[in-house]
Order: structure tokens, then C-alpha cells, then sequence
């Protein structure tokens, strides 16, 4: 039924999950991640997706996930309840991401955070030459209609987990298609050629 | 409290009845002790021999334990869930043992205020016990204590069922592998013990109820009971709902004629609702059922804190509500999904989008059952029943 290949970013983070542990994903859009992990690697995962079709259609694959919003709905869970909480590709679109950072290791021994990196260097061309906020396969919506509206740096979200006194565990940047490019987050390098950025951390 | 009475009624209702709590009585949450007393059930499918594979299907406030008969006995229509119950269906009775059963205090088979008392002769009216959904629930596992089931595969039911599915998990969760409570809440709210009281005045005020003795009277408080459920009825469905069915569409005329006949299809609509339905429930039934749902507060012996009643279950939940339902809403699902996460359950939590009210639950939704189906076959995996 599943040929069991994911998304290449999402293979990455499944790469960093120990079998046999528990996993709240949160933003988990239609369970791909979530169902890989239960399948292969025997985690008790949860989800927590904001759209009503992502929860159906988690559900329907038998995935226990509730309709939620990173923002709001993470405060009921108890403190270590998973020792992994994922966040994929929706820091930028939270109200709060610092508060939702420090939720995440509140709920989570370890937080396994993906984003799209705002100092790419296409990024830096699209505002500096063109003098347009940047438009690519990673972002492709325009910054009207676009739900992310926390954008960082790699070295921005660097100096936050510092500021929070959170410990960067590993740290990637990966390319367009998803593939490594750099498995040390911190480089000028990482954050010049990186299109999303893939952080582990903890307390 | 066999009485012969109460036996002859009962031969006429097809599916199995038993009789239960003639040396163990069943406490109720009201102190009394009550005893020996029917439960009337249908089962559908066969019991594995493993015993895991049993779904008991619990019923809402009008509903009874024909769940998936192609022809009910009292209404000739079909059973009130064969969307979901049957062979083949998401419910699949070629591979689940399916146990469905009247409520206590129910009208259907399942010892009630309409049964005579044995104490009197007469028909316990008003004298019967007030009873509580966990008496329901307790009442039930001592059905599935004779059936010989330790464990059920699933409990499942919307509304009123769907309290009962609560209780299950909050009084007996080693019991309880899988829940999905449908439509419904953990507690009853303002709002709805308000409609209840509303139904419950319209049955009293009917001089034919005779303050409750209306079998020993030889009457019947029908216009009382339909006005109740009419009044219900409306509760049950969504403003775009009616609109979309009726309307202003008036009943077979050409124009308003200026009096207070059923001009209006709605109007015709809701007193056939109320006419059909005394013809198989028991006006008292009504009164100790809705009751029973006022009085259901899953969070009140905790002091509130609802996830406490769940401490250490280990059951899977799947909450399933739908977005236009006024009696039962998605933020009161939300509130007991919220619980569930914080004793750390394992739970998913839905909200379907319909504009067919808290009655969805019971019609043809394709994402409900696509949820629902998919729910109890994840939950069957991990039971090994695949």
C-alpha cells in the first residue's frame, strides 16, 4: 500500500527520530511524516494539524491527530509528554514563534524544528537587485496571500535558541529539492546556500 | 420484576432480552438498589474466539437497540444506523460482533417506568428509580459480563450513545480498546437541559398524563409528547437546514388560509415528527431519559478538572462532531479533546463539516464515515484483528 518514500525534508527529520519513541507532530498537513513514523520506525505519534481536509484525511488513515493551531492549542499537553515534538515548516507562520519554540521543549525533550531560510541567497537577490520579496519554489505565494509571516534567517533563528539558552543538538541546511547541503546549520556558508534550515534541539 | 405482563410485551418484540442483577443488584448512582431487571439487545456478526472482536453500539436519547435491523418492529422502517451497521459497512458485522442495547429505563424491551412494579402490580410510573447514564453504562457491563467479554474491541455511539461512551472509558477503560464518541459531550449544557425541561413541562401539562399514572388511567399524553419532541426535533436539525428542506413552502395549497391549520410544510412536518413518535415511546421513558442526560457531567467529581476522569486510560479516542450542530458543538469537543491531551490519551478530534445539524451524525456524511472507517480500521490494526 505504502512504498514508504517521503518527502526528501521530511526523510531527514525521520532520520532523526529514534524507533520506538513518542512523536507529537505538530502541522502535520495530511500525515505523510507522521505515518512513516508509525509505520516504520514504531513511534506512538499524535499530530496536531490546523486544517479541517489535513485532520480528515490524517484520521482516515487511522493517524491520531486533532484539529489544532500551534499558537493556542499546545498548552494542554503535559510537560514531557513525547520526547520528540516535530514542527515542519510552520515556525513562520505562527504568531508566537519564540513562545512556540519554548513549547515545544516544554512538551518535548527534543524539538525538531524545519523552516525556510530567509538568507538564502536567492532571497538576498530577489530584495536587493529586483527590490521584491523574494518568490521561489520554497515560497511561492505572494507576501499578501502568504500565511508566513515570521520569516527568519538561519542565523537569526541561531541567535534565538542562544537567547533562549536552548542547545542546538544538530543542525542542516538543506536545497530546493530537500537534499543536505550542509550538515553544520551554524556557517555563513549554511546560511548563504541553505533554502530551509533542519534543527534538533533541547533544554 | 418478571411479571407475566411485562413478559407478554416483550414476546413481541424480536432479539433477545435478558435478565440481569437477580443476585448482584445494580446500584444506581441514586443509592438504590434495583433488581432483577431486563435488558433488551441485538446482536449482529459472531464473536471471535479470541472474544476481541465485540463493537457495542450505544443509542441516543430515542433511539433502541435495533441498530442495523433491515426492518424495525414498531416503525416498519430500517434500523436507525444501517448507514454505518451492517455487513460490509464501516461497522462491518462479517467481521465485528456488533451488541447494541436498550437503555435502562428505556421502552423498548429494557426494564422501564412503563413496566409493572412488583412490589405494587402496577406500572412503576413515576415511582421508577431516577437513573443516571453511568447507571445505563453499569447496567450494560453487566450485559457484556454475561455475554462472557472481557475487553470490547470498540464502544461507540452519538448524542446520549456517546455519553455512554464516555462513561465507559472514564468508570471501565481496561474494558474499552477503541471509543468514538459522536456528536456529543462530556457534560450536558445549559442550553440543552433546557430544551429538556421545555419537553419534559409539555408532557406534564398534558391532562392525559396523569401525573405520570396515564397506563393506570388508560390514557395516553400524546399531544404532550409530540409537542416535546417537536421541540426537540428543531434542536436536531440547523436553520440551513429547515430552510433548504421547507422553507416557506406551504402544504398542498395554493395560499395561506388565514387560520392556524398546517399551512406551512415545516409546520406539517413537525407534527407528523410528533405524531409518529408516540407511537413508539413511552412518555415517562422521555422524562427519566432526558434526565438522565441533564444530570451527566463527566468533570463534576473532579472538581471540574475533566482530564482527571481519564488518568491513565489507555483507550484510543476518536471525537467526531459536526460544524452546524447547535446541541452538541465542536467547541465542546474540543474542550474534552483538549482533557484528553493533558492525561496524555491518545486521541483524535474531527469536526465534520455539515449544514445537516446535530442529526448528521445518523445521515449519509461521506467524511464522517470516511473518518469513522478509517478510525476503526487503524484501531483494528492495533487490535490484530486484520
Amino acid at each position: 500500500m505504502h512504498n514508504d518514500r517521503i518527502r526528501v525534508d521530511l526523510q531527514l527529520i525521520a532520520d532523526m527520530v529514534e524507533p520506538g519513541t513518542r512523536v507529537l507532530d505538530i502541522g502535520c498537513s495530511d500525515g505523510e511524516l507522521l505515518g512513516y513514523l508509525t509505520r516504520t520506525k514504531n513511534v506512538d505519534g499524535r499530530g496536531l494539524e490546523l486544517s479541517n481536509e489535513g485532520v480528515r484525511n490524517c484520521v482516515a488513515q487511522g493517524l491520531p491527530v486533532m484539529q489544532g493551531d500551534a499558537d493556542r492549542d499546545l498548552g494542554d499537553y503535559p510537560d514531557g509528554a513525547f520526547d520528540y515534538a516535530i514542527l515542519s515548516q510552520t515556525l513562520q507562520a505562527t504568531h508566537r514563534p519564540k513562545e512556540v519554540l519554548s513549547e515545544l521543549l516544554r512538551i518535548g525533550n527534543k524539538a525538531i524544528v524545519s523552516f525556510p531560510n530567509f538568507g538564502h541567497w536567492r532571497a538576498r537577490f530577489d530584495l536587493m537587485f529586483r527590490g521584491r520579496m523574494p518568490q521561489n519554489p520554497n515560497l511561492p505565494i505572494m507576501w499578501y496571500e502568504t500565511p508566513n509571516i515570521h520569516f527568519c534567517t538561519v542565523r537569526d533563528f541561531v541567535a534565538m535558541c542562544d537567547e533562549m539558552g536552548v542547545r542546538i543538538e544538530r543542525s542542516m541546511v538543506l536545497n530546493e529539492s530537500g537534499s543536505k547541503v550542509s550538515s553544520d546549520g551554524h556557517s555563513r556558508f549554511a546560511n548563504f546556500f541553505g533554502n530551509q534550515a533542519l534543527f534538533m534541539l533541547s533544554k | 420484576m418478571s411479571t407475566t405482563a411485562n413478559k407478554d410485551q416483550r414476546a413481541l418484540l424480536p432479539g433477545h432480552h435478558m435478565v440481569l442483577g437477580e443476585t448482584d443488584k445494580l446500584r444506581l448512582d441514586s443509592g438504590v438498589e434495583f433488581g432483577p431487571f431486563t435488558l433488551a439487545y441485538q446482536t449482529y456478526g459472531e464473536l471471535n474466539a479470541d472474544k476481541t472482536n465485540a463493537i457495542l453500539v450505544c443509542h441516543a436519547l430515542t433511539g433502541d437497540q435495533y441498530v442495523a435491523d433491515d426492518v424495525h418492529p414498531i416503525t416498519g422502517k430500517e434500523g436507525w444506523w444501517c448507514e454505518i451497521v451492517g455487513p460490509g459497512k464501516i461497522i462491518d458485522t462479517n467481521k465485528y460482533f456488533v451488541i447494541c442495547s436498550n437503555v435502562i429505563g428505556g421502552c423498548l424491551g429494557s426494564t422501564g417506568p412503563k413496566d409493572t412494579n412488583p412490589e405494587t402490580g402496577k406500572p412503576w410510573g413515576l415511582d421508577f428509580p431516577v437513573i443516571t447514564i453511568a447507571d445505563m453504562v453499569r447496567a450494560q457491563t453487566m450485559l457484556i459480563d454475561a455475554l462472557g467479554i472481557d475487553s470490547l474491541f470498540a464502544v461507540i455511539g452519538g448524542s446520549m450513545g456517546g455519553m455512554q461512551v464516555l462513561e465507559w472509558c472514564k468508570s471501565y477503560p481496561e474494558r474499552v480498546f477503541a471509543a468514538a464518541p459522536i456528536a456529543t459531550s462530556f457534560r450536558h449544557s445549559a442550553q440543552n437541559i433546557a430544551f429538556h425541561e421545555v419537553g419534559r413541562q409539555a408532557v406534564m401539562a398534558d391532562p392525559d398524563w396523569c401525573g405520570g399514572n396515564y397506563l393506570l388511567e388508560g390514557k395516553k399524553p400524546a399531544r404532550g409528547l409530540a409537542v416535546a419532541r417537536m421541540t426537540a426535533h428543531i434542536t436536531y436539525l440547523s436553520q440551513p437546514a429547515l430552510h433548504r428542506k421547507f422553507g416557506r413552502k406551504l402544504q398542498n395549497r395554493g395560499a395561506i388560509t388565514y387560520s392556524f391549520d398546517h399551512d406551512f410544510q415545516v409546520e406539517s412536518y413537525l407534527r407528523h415528527q410528533g405524531k409518529s413518535f408516540v407511537d413508539r415511546f413511552d412518555a415517562n421513558s422521555y422524562l427519566y431519559i432526558t434526565r438522565a442526560m441533564d444530570y451527566f457531567d463527566l468533570s463534576l467529581e473532579y472538581d471540574g478538572r475533566l482530564a482527571d476522569a481519564f488518568t491513565g486510560c489507555k483507550t484510543r479516542f476518536c471525537i467526531i462532531s459536526f460544524s452546524s450542530d447547535w446541541c452538541f458543538t465542536t467547541a465542546e469537543s474540543r474542550l474534552l479533546a483538549h482533557a484528553l491531551n493533558a492525561a496524555s490519551c491518545n486521541v483524535s478530534c474531527v469536526e465534520i463539516e455539515s449544514d445537516k445539524g446535530h442529526d448528521a451524525f445518523l445521515l449519509d456524511e461521506p467524511d464522517f464515515h470516511m473518518v469513522l472507517s478509517g478510525f476503526i480500521e487503524g484501531a483494528a490494526q492495533g487490535r490484530g484483528l486484520n
